[in-house]
Order: C-alpha cells, then structure tokens, then sequence
C-alpha cells in the first residue's frame, strides 16, 4: 500500500498513533478554541491574505531556491539549497511566528509567550510580536543563554522578556516546560506561540500548516522538475515538516536529519526517532528518549534547537508509514559540514541546518548524480561563540 | 462502595487529603514522614510520584520531585512507599503523569496500584479525552480514577467529565500550577457551585490551597481538601527527617483543625 499524508489530525488530534491532546485541564478549553479560530482563520481568505503580506513584505517571502554549483561539484550530487536563512530573523521560524501572532491578534489576546533552544523562534516570536503590538515573554534554559547570547540580545533588543529557566538540564525541554506553566496560569489573555510541530493537537497541525509554505514555494520554484531526495535537520520537526508536507506521498524520498550528538552509541544524542521509543512529552504521544521507567532523558546536541528529546507526532507518523526516513549527524560532522558550506558557497550556515548537510557529505558517494533539495533553515550567525569555542 | 467514596460518606466534614512526593527526604525514611501526618489527622493520601518532566507542578514539588531522584526514588523505591503509605490504613492514591503509566501499559499499572492497596491515581496531564484507557483499566483493577476540572471548563465539558464516573472530581481552584497563593482564588466558589449543580461525584478542591485560613475559607465547598506545595515545602526546609516529620506533624494538625 502506498502511504498517505494525512490532510490533518483526526479528531482526538493523531496522526495514526501519535499526537493527541495530554494537556492539564485548564488548557483544555483554550486548546478545543484554539482549533476552532485556526480552521477559521485559515478558511477565510481575508486572514491568508493578510498573511501573504506579511510574509512578502515583512519576512521578505518567496525565499530564492539556489543551485549551489561548488558545493555540487565536490561533492558529485547536485544540490539546491532552499535559503531559509535569508527569510528575515534569519530562520524559517519566523513563518510559523508570524501566522500564530496574526491569530492571537484575531483572537483578541494581549500577550504572547514563546520557548525557544537556539533563540531562532524566541527572535521570531519578539520578532512578530514588537510588528503586531503584542506584550511577548520567551522562556529559555540557562544553558542555551549562554550559548546562543546574540539571540538574548536581539530578544531583549525587540522589547521582549527573556525569561531564564534554569530547571532540569537548562534546555529546550525545560523551557517548552516552563512556558506551558505560564500558559496554564495566564491562559485567559496570552497565546502560546509554540516554535515547533510539537505539543498537543492543534499546534503540530496549525504549526505543519504555517511552514508547508516551504516545500510549496520549492514545488514552484522547481518549475515542475522533481528532486530525487528532499532533506532537512529535525529537532522538534518544523522547517523539515514544512518542506517534506507538499512532496510527501509522492516518488520523492524524504529524509529527516536528527542530532546524533556524541554518537547515538555514547547516549548523548538528540536522536528521538532513530533510538527513542514512543511515549508522551509536552502534550503529545510521539518518539521519545526515554528510561525503563518512563523518565524523559535529556538531549545533547552542539545545537540548541536539536537538543530536544521529543520530535513533532507528525514525523512519527511519517517514520512508521515510510512517508520519510530518518538518520542522524553528530557534532563533529555538523561542525565540518559547517566548514564546507562556508568554503564552497560563501554561506555560513545555523549548527542546526549543518546537520543536513552533514547527511549529504557523508551518503555523497551513494547519491552520486542525483537531485538534492536541501532547506537551509537559518543562518549561522548566532553559533559563532559555539564554533569559536570548539576550535580551541 | 470503595474506600475513598466511604470516606467521604461517613465524615461529616471536609476530608483532609496531604500531597507529599516519595521518597524523602530519602526513600528510607520517606514512611515517617506519611506515619507522622496520620498521627496529625490526615484522611487520605496523595503520594507523589518523582517524575522528570512534572508539568502541573511549581518550583516547590518540581524540587521536591529532583531532590527524591537524586536520593534515588526510582520506579522500585516510589512503588515500595507507596506500598507502606498505604498500610498506613488511610486511602492512598498515586499522583503521577501519563509517560510512566503507559510505558507501564494502564492495566498492568492499575493492577500494581491495586496490589500495593493503592485506592486510586491521580494523572493531570490526562484530560477526559485521554483518559478512556485508564478508566477502563481503573475499574477491572478496582482503582479509583480521579478527573480534573478547572475554573477554565464550562458546563456542558463540566457534565461530560461527571459522566465518566471518576472517584472524585479535583476541582484545581486556581489557574497556574501547584503553588502557594495569598489567598485562596476568586474562581473557587463559582467552580464548586457549578460542579455541585451537575453531580454528586464528591469534590476534591487542590491547587493553591495552603494554610489554615484557607482551609477554612473552602471547607464549606467540596468533600475534601488537597494541601500539597505548603507542607512539601516544609519538608524540603528541614535538615532532617525528625525535623521534617515534627513540622508536618504540626502543620498537618492545624489544617485538621481548620475543618473541624
Ligand atoms: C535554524 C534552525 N533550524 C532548525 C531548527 C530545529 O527546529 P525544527 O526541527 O522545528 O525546524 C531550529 C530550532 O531552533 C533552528 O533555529
């Protein structure tokens, strides 16, 4: 049988097995509401208008599609690169940013709350926040405050509160933790502007729905010509999802980078799907690391927007109905890939994007002569200190 | 009738009903701790779980529950003290989340609730419509499963929840996450009036609900009381278990007589 995407969730929120609706009480209604204005919004050609504004004049969309001829050459696989990096804040986050700000503007709430890891999203949500006139406050683990600064800066720059989380390893996880507390408290006014296809039903749907966008403008852009592969980095799953969507079911492979850390062998990984086994984090049933007992083990990755150990319910979908595949790329082979995007195209690419690189350079030799189409979801700028620091 | 519906049917006050997490300050003297609040008063129990992802939970509990991992209250120990908690005689229920329970499997984790003497179980990031399997599981086991409302739900999701039957309704007073709160919240007596107009499923109020005055101020609305943050707290202040089990001794006994 051949797999199918699935338009959207069933009503309990699933793709297949995964996803569904493990929130406390209190978010309930705002949940079951947040459904109903997104499918409204999303019907009513006023608010996709308005969105299409936004995201030509603001984001500065379509963002270009790029043969990278050096690239290409070393490595003997034709590569395009879908330069999401160019998209203003410097990630694909800010297409997701921007639509969740123009619906909590809809919606009639004040406030907007964000987590974020590599303070890419926080930077969009501040971002899309300060342009809609909304109050913004973005939860962010110690550790990645440290290791992500300029972001801090930007964040605090746009008016934002950059609220620290210093709970649990001090990451991504802790801070998606945090910002639902807040969530649970200030439900009546604020929107939690997720920053990825994560959490419970709607958000990896309304989040899947905001970055297909993505893989749509490749389709045009493409002419009607089709890559043989399409490949991207997953952390909690959002610019891969959103270039996946519109080519999945078809004759094009797909495959999902995650963060292999460390090696997955050494445990230190953020590598969900290729080595976690199904359970609930943050709302949704998806791939998870994960002890015996059920404990929620943490990630490790050099990037911060990998370094979770969830993934969006919707690639686990994709994973166990073979719509997509799914590998990973370690630290050290980010790092290189890093190197030589830099050298052969004059990019600097985010540690996170790096990892689909990485996958390419290492399986060049296997897809030799072949089309890859690979999203470029941010730029480096951000992961200078990082790099710096593992130079020494 | 199960043991926690008795209890409410026989007490002709609102039932007193302390959270503490497993396992401290270590597992080993974790039962003197539960030993001291039934000598206090206590009508029934809520054992915390130690769970690394605790989302219903402020900093307080969230430290309670690193503190007990760290003294190593895994799985085995958590199951040993809820094990002798509930040979304490009082009504004991599990509160944990919804991973470590389906890793479990709902059945198996009911029937190990049950083989413990555990009455019931406690999931609050298991809503209503996540909850048909483990209700399901609760009842082949014989183990109560207790449902949330909250100020935020509205009637006709109010009526729906009752429907299923759980042991009790937890009516959470306030909006946010368990913590201590200056007073107790403005939505409280319009929650209770809306649960009480629908059901006669007994009513649990928790969430914000610390001290004596408190205790007092609600006692007239619901069944029973949940009061967790303020004696955890306790706990994680004192330098021992002695001292730990005298303050909750203490504390135990004021909310006690708050409801008399
Ligand atoms: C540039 C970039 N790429 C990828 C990611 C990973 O997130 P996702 O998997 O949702 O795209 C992030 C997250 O911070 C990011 O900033």
């Amino acid at each position: 049988m051949i797999p199918r995407r699935l338009d959207r969730p069933d009503e309990a929120g699933r793709f297949g097995e995964f996803g569904g609706r493990f929130a406390p009480e209190t978010l309930m209604p705002a949940l079951a509401e947040l459904e109903r204005e997104f499918e409204s919004a999303w019907s009513d050609p006023d608010f996709r208008a308005e969105l299409n504004r936004w995201l030509s004049s603001f984001v500065g969309r379509p963002t270009p599609l790029q043969e990278a001829r050096r690239l290409s050459k070393q490595l003997g696989v034709r590569i395009l690169l879908k330069r999401e990096d160019l998209a203003h804040t410097g990630a694909h986050k800010i297409n997701n940013a921007v639509g969740q700000a123009l619906l909590a503007h809809r919606m009639g709430k004040p406030r907007v709350i964000a987590e974020t890891g590599a303070g890419q999203h926080g930077v969009a949500a501040a971002t899309a926040a300060a342009a809609l006139g909304l109050e913004c406050s973005v939860y962010m683990g110690v550790v990645d405050i440290e290791r992500q600064a300029l972001n801090v800066q930007r964040m605090e720059l746009l008016g934002t509160e950059v609220v620290p989380v210093a709970a649990g390893a001090g990451t991504l996880k802790d801070a998606v933790s945090e910002a639902m507390r807040d969530w649970v408290r200030t439900v009546e006014r604020t929107h939690y502007i997720i920053g990825s296809v994560v959490g419970p039903h709607p958000f990896p749907w309304m989040v899947r729905e905001l970055q297909r966008v993505i893989g749509e403008e490749c389709i045009d852009q493409l002419g009607g010509e089709m890559p043989d592969l399409v490949v991207a980095s997953v952390g909690g799953g959002s610019n891969s999802m959103g270039i996946f969507y519109p080519f999945a079911g078809g004759e094009v492979e797909l495959v999902g980078v995650e963060a292999a850390g460390e090696g997955i062998d050494s445990g230190r990984h953020g590598a969900s799907i290729s080595a976690g086994r199904p359970g609930v984090l943050h709302g949704t049933r998806t791939y998870l690391l994960q002890d015996a007992d059920g404990q929620v083990q943490e990630a490790h990755s050099i990037s911060a927007g990998l370094d979770y150990p969830g993934v969006g319910p919707e690639h686990a979908y994709f994973n166990d109905s073979g719509l997509a595949t799914y590998d990973s790329a370690s630290d050290l082979e980010a790092l290189a890939a890093v190197d030589l995007l830099a050298h052969t195209e004059g990019i600097i690419p985010a540690l996170e994007s790096a990892h689909a690189i990485a996958w390419v350079s290492r399986n060049a030799s296997r897809l030799a002569g072949k089309t890859v189409l690979l999203n470029l979801s941010g730029r480096g700028d951000k992961d200078l200190q990082t790099i710096a620091g593992r130079r020494q | 009738m199960t043991p926690i519906r008795e209890m409410f049917a026989t007490l002709e006050r609102a039932a007193l009903l302390p959270y503490l997490t497993a396992g401290l300050p270590t597992p080993a003297d974790s039962i003197d701790l539960f030993r001291a609040m039934v000598d206090a008063g206590a009508d029934a129990f809520e054992v915390g779980i130690p769970y690394s992802d605790p989302l219903m939970d402020g900093p307080v509990i969230m430290r309670a529950s690193e503190v007990a991992l760290a003294a190593g209250t895994d799985a085995t120990r958590a199951w040993a003290v809820l094990e002798q908690v509930a040979g304490l005689g009082k009504p004991t229920l599990a509160m944990t989340y919804a991973n470590p329970v389906m890793q479990a499997g709902w059945e198996a984790y009911c029937r190990r609730l049950s083989g413990v003497g555990a009455a019931g179980i406690i999931i609050p990031d298991l809503p209503l419509e996540e909850a048909g399997p483990l209700l399901e599981a609760g009842i082949a086991a014989g183990v109560g499963v207790v449902l949330f409302v909250s100020p935020t739900t509205d009637p006709d999701r109010l009526r729906r929840v009752a429907q299923a039957d759980p042991e009790f309704i937890y009516g959470v007073s306030d909006l946010g996450v368990t913590g201590e709160r200056q007073a107790v919240s403005e939505h409280v007596v319009g929650l209770s009036a809306r649960v009480r107009a629908v059901t006669e499923v007994p009513l649990v109020l928790g969430v914000g609900i610390s001290t004596p005055e408190q205790v007092q101020a609600v006692r007239q609305l619901a069944d029973g009381v949940i009061v967790g943050t303020a004696l955890v707290r306790r706990v994680l202040e004192a330098t021992n278990a002695q001292e730990a089990a005298r303050a909750l001794f203490d504390a135990v006994r004021d909310l006690r007589t708050a409801l008399e």
